[in-house]
């Protein structure tokens, strides 16, 4: 115990002094190399270490700043030559963005960026008002976390520079002309359609058997179930399903036959709910449509294959229908209808899904085929037209992909990047 | 008004949301936003429609005494128990430990695995059909199948290694290829033809030339 008391005086009386005159005067030699040196602006030590001799990075090159482009305001845009030490093993570690209101303002770190990065984006603007900025190129040793020295040579001031918002995406161009060509050619064949042009549609087979289905559970004197998908009417492919969900509840309903909608989400169940019940009115039917036949299960996905497999299991469906999007319980449904014998139409655009519905329905709709079923059940020529447009995108399509291929292979890259699109 | 109102909300939505892709500037940049809001609000007080309609229908169940209406009653008695469970609970009846937490873990967790553990059995047995080598396609199917499978698994490049096969057609090779040239390629066809689809649904819904969706031709 004594031991350990007089090496504290020790300390306290001898080394300490000592440590400080020592900190002072490399302190100073340090200052003195850094002057002589002509590049350091500011130079932060940590109190209990030294600089070592010819650590302060190049001060970087050529920074330009600019208002982001293409975005929604509040944010400039950084770029840079990196400094001369900034490479493996060089001085530079990191490069500190500073920024002020005036040139000769006060300058406040805005964000700091590791070695080798030579852009940065300040979100942290205020549209309208004038900004300068200046890099600092940093080298800095930290030990355990703890910074132990610190060097940087600051660049000029650049300015002034203004964020603002634009009112056009520019890197989105390419989709906005792809959009307007689609739409043109879909809208043109609608217009075209109406005039009593006869269009050709190739036959769907998982749609020209719709009635032998519904025909089948008539006269089997059983259900038709038809499962809208587990997504929500924000979906395009409930909407798919449900616009096909009328034409079928019509036959259902021309037929005299059961059709049972259990959905699980609400708003696809007041939706659902709309259609049938229009279905039947417009069969002259009204009365045969019953509150229930439209009904919920739950939001949850697996509690909603359990109960679809329980409905299916205990009563025994002529008829299954499965349009919409569906995801990992595609093939409990499925695999359940087609153990109990039911005739199963299938149609989703999830390609993940696809190969089990092909497995176990007897007709599926792939993809495009779920998008074009109402047109071709209807025969509606307004519908109709809107498919031709969609064929002429289509060839558009395959040849630019062929170009692509052809312009690839030559070592010409130009092309492919008009398609890239920028989330 | 019944057909017009709703058809006039769609095409307005529907636009904007178009244009709201192509401008960065305010107030475009918020809608997005704000639609999703409305449509998570709108789908919060819907709920109530759908479970009441569930008890509904299964009351009605348990009181005409109809075919399987034992399920019914455990349908309503887990919906009340989760359900005040989760109200005696109070604003944190989420929070780990808690009653309705440990209903979650223990009784929902385990039934929703459970449910996707089948897939296993479904999937060996819709295999089992799809690859029946009947025609070319099915033969196709069952010899890709084949090398997926076997590239998959460890023992398939251990076979290849036995038999010193090169490594452009080691079976782990021959099923990346399948993957990533064959499948691929069928994949982004589809692909291409769902967003053309979905253009075209999409401007029927806006246009107001598809109104099947609200009850009519």
């Amino acid at each position: 115990m004594g031991f350990v008391c007089e090496n504290v005086n020790f300390i306290n009386g001898v080394i300490r002094p000592l440590l400080a005159v020592s900190v002072v005067f490399l302190f100073g030699f340090a200052g003195v190399v850094a002057q002589d040196a002509g590049e350091v602006d500011t130079v932060a030590v940590d109190s209990a270490a030294a600089i070592p001799p010819n650590v302060t990075p190049v001060m970087i090159k050529d920074l330009a700043v600019r208002d982001n482009p293409n975005d929604d305001g509040q944010a400039v845009r950084l770029n840079w030559h990196l400094s001369a030490d900034d490479h493996e093993g060089g001085k530079v570690t990191s490069y500190r963005i500073m920024r002020a209101t005036s040139l000769d303002g006060e300058y406040i770190e805005v964000g700091d960026v590791p070695a080798g990065n030579s852009s940065f984006i300040d979100n942290s603007t205020e549209d309208g008002t004038d900004y300068f900025y200046k890099i600092a190129a940093i080298n800095s040793l930290k030990e355990d976390g703890r910074l132990i020295w610190s060097v940087m040579s600051e660049s000029d001031p650049v300015g002034p520079v203004r964020s603002s918002a634009q009112w056009f995406d520019l890197q989105r161009i390419n989709v906005f002309v792809g959009v307007i060509f689609v739409c043109s050619a879909i809208l043109y064949f609608i217009n075209r359609a109406k005039s009593g042009k006869a269009l050709f549609i190739r036959k769907i087979a998982g749609l020209e058997s719709v009635d032998e289905a519904v025909g089948r559970a008539t006269e089997m004197g059983r259900k038709i179930f038809y499962i809208p998908g587990i997504n929500d009417m924000d979906n395009v492919q409930t909407i798919a399903g449900v616009t096909i969900l009328g034409r079928v509840a019509q036959l259902a309903a021309e037929y005299e036959t059961w059709i049972e909608v259990p959905v699980c989400k609400s708003l696809v169940m007041i939706t659902a709910k709309e259609i049938v019940k229009e279905a039947y009115a417009k069969v002259g039917r009204p009365d045969a449509f019953n509150d229930d036949q439209v009904h919920y299960l739950t939001d949850d996905q697996f509690g909603y294959a359990a109960a679809i497999d329980g409905m299916i299991v205990r009563e025994k469906p002529a008829t299954i229908f499965y349009m919409g999007a569906f995801f990992a319980e595609s093939l409990i449904m499925a695999e359940t209808g087609n153990a109990s014998g039911a005739i199963q139409i299938a149609g989703t655009a999830m390609p993940s899904q696809l190969p089990f519905f092909v497995a176990a329905c007897d007709y599926t709709l792939i993809g495009e085929e779920l998008f074009a079923a109402s047109a071709y059940l209807s025969r509606e020529p307004r519908l109709l037209g809107s498919l031709k447009g969609q064929d002429v995108g289509k060839a558009v399509i395959l040849i630019a992909l062929i170009v692509g291929v052809v312009l690839e292979s030559l070592n010409v890259f130009q092309f492919s990047r008009w398609f890239s699109v920028i989330d | 008004m019944r057909r017009e109102v709703p058809l006039i909300i769609t095409a307005v939505v529907g636009i904007v949301f178009v244009i709201q892709y192509f401008i960065p500037h305010y107030p475009f940049n918020k809608l997005n936003g704000w639609f999703s809001d409305w449509f998570s609000i709108i789908g919060a007080c819907a709920i109530w429609l759908g479970a009441l309609n569930l008890l509904k229908i299964s009351a009605d169940k348990v009181y005409r005494k109809r075919s399987g209406w034992g399920y019914s009653v455990v349908i309503i008695v887990s919906f009340f128990v989760m359900a005040v469970i989760g109200w005696l609970g109070g604003e944190s009846f989420r929070d780990f430990g808690t009653s309705f937490d440990w209903m979650y873990r223990f009784v929902y967790t385990p039934l929703s695995s459970t449910m996707f553990a089948l897939l296993a059995f479904f999937v060996a047995s819709a295999s089992y059909r799809a690859f029946r080598a009947r025609n070319l396609e099915a033969t196709l199917l069952l010899l890709a199948a084949f090398f997926v499978m076997i590239g998959r698994v460890p023992v398939g490049d251990a076979i290849g290694m036995k038999l010193q096969l090169p490594d452009a057609i080691m079976p782990s090779s021959i099923a990346i290829w399948i993957m990533n040239v064959i499948n691929a390629a069928g994949q982004r066809a589809i692909l291409i033809g769902i967003a053309l689809g979905i253009v075209s649904t999409s401007l029927r819904v806006i246009l107001g030339i598809e109104r099947a969706h609200l009850g009519g031709d």
